[in-house]
């Protein structure tokens, strides 16, 4: 078993979610149940919410109506040390080095240097370290912004789109990165509109 | 054990850095703050004296609007750019995130403007003899100005022409150190008691360190929601 951090997550548990986002209901009474080691796939058109209930998860837009728990632990604590949120914004500064930022990001997730630096080698930026992020490609800026999940490990992934930036070999090694956790007692939670390459449930919202 | 002392201080280097080149960082707003003490003569007239006798209010005046320069991109960036996200998904308090991006900030503008504005004065004609003061008004002025100016950058973040707004929310706030400071140097240069203006201003600068942050981090909370 892996090491996942210091807040344990068993069981994400959303109730009957609404949420609502600039005066339209996004969508209403959504459940789902994700024990470890079980990922699941959101799904749906455009705009049908994935990314507001991966928000909604992380605790960064409020709920209409409904919660969600992550078993035991307290959604504070769940959401500040518990989770990760890989999205299209990646909060990476194009003026800092992919090296200043893979440490300052690990440490801010409660990682260490050395741990930012086996991440660096899993996703192949050893090369790319000194050089500024605005030199990165599309699909090596996402490879730096997924480091994060292994520098600093936290139980639960919430990934948007976590792919489609990258190629076919990437998404393979990506793949058996999310089989990694997964087999760790880690949680996954993808908004996708592609198939993810691992056995996932699969939730379409907005159907 | 978590380890907010080292996210902390990660954080503070981080937003040092970024502060310093975010638009030209500390060089713009010195440039900046030159400009308007150069412009100050032309306006007013070359008269040695009378010069002399605003020298200290219009160095003082000149350095809250420096200040205003960079405050619109302070969170505006890491709104944008999802840095927020991920820093408000740890366990370090958003408030003291807020404090420390602030605290960053005044170590790259407000130090350098600090070390400027004696300079802007002397040269406007005040006697060397003000120098250390308005260095330290300017010091304890630029952490006033710092710690309000961000919550008018928070409130105004996800708008429109915020910079613009960011001014118009800030300004009223900044008129109290502007007054107390301006006291202080003037009281100096009279020859009277200076040191209750001082102590008003670092009062004040006191009093925005401790609650602008909260203010900050309920302002980023919403425009995150």
């Amino acid at each position: 078993m892996v090491q996942l951090g210091r807040t344990m997550i068993g069981v994400l548990d959303l109730r009957d979610v609404s949420v609502r986002r600039g005066g339209r209901e996004l969508f209403r009474d959504l459940s789902l149940s994700l024990k470890a080691g079980e990922a699941c796939a959101l799904t749906g058109a455009n705009g049908a919410g994935k990314t507001s209930l991966l928000r909604a998860v992380a605790g960064l837009v409020p709920l209409e109506a409904g919660a969600v728990t992550f078993g035991g632990v307290e959604a504070g604590e769940a959401r500040g040390g518990g989770l990760h949120l890989v999205g299209h914004q990646d909060g990476l500064k194009p003026s800092r080095t992919t090296r200043e930022e893979l440490d300052f990001w690990s440490v801010w997730s409660g990682g260490t240097e050395a741990a930012a630096m086996a991440a660096a080698q899993a996703l192949e930026l050893t090369s790319l370290l000194d050089l500024e992020v605005r030199r990165l490609s599309a699909g090596q800026r996402r490879r730096l912004a997924l480091s994060r999940l292994l520098a600093a490990p936290r139980p639960l992934w919430l990934l948007d789109e976590p792919l489609s930036p990258l190629d076919a070999r990437w998404r393979g090694r990506f793949g058996e990165m999310m089989q990694a956790h997964l087999a760790g007692g880690g949680l996954i939670l993808a908004a996708v509109h592609d198939p993810l390459p691992i056995a996932a449930k699969v939730l379409e919202i907005g159907a | 054990m978590s380890r907010p002392p080292s996210r902390l201080a990660t954080l503070l280097s981080r937003e040092t850095a970024l502060a310093w080149g975010r638009g030209g960082g500390p060089l713009v707003s010195v440039g900046f703050y030159a400009g308007v003490a150069t412009l100050l003569p032309l306006a007013i007239g070359p008269e040695p004296q009378r010069l002399a006798a605003i020298a200290p209010g219009a160095a003082w005046v000149a350095l809250a609007l420096a200040s205003l320069l960079s405050l619109d991109r302070l969170f505006e960036r890491d709104y944008e750019d999802g840095a927020l996200d991920h820093l408000s998904l740890s366990p370090v308090p958003l408030e003291l995130t807020c404090a420390a991006k602030c605290f960053g900030q005044w170590l790259a503008t407000g130090a350098p403007l600090a070390l400027a504005a004696p300079i802007a004065a002397m040269s406007l004609g005040a006697p060397a003899a003000m120098a250390p003061l308005i260095f330290a008004c300017a010091l304890v002025g630029g952490l006033a100005f710092v710690f309000t100016g961000g919550i008018g950058a928070a409130l105004s973040l996800g708008a429109r022409r915020g910079g613009l707004l960011t001014a118009v929310i800030v300004l009223p706030l900044f008129v109290p150190p502007v007054i107390f400071g301006g006291g202080a140097l003037s009281a100096f240069a009279s020859g009277l008691p200076w040191t209750s203006g001082f102590a008003l201003l670092c009062a004040y600068a006191a009093a925005a360190v401790a609650l602008g942050p909260l203010a900050m981090a309920a302002a980023c909370r919403n425009a995150l929601s």
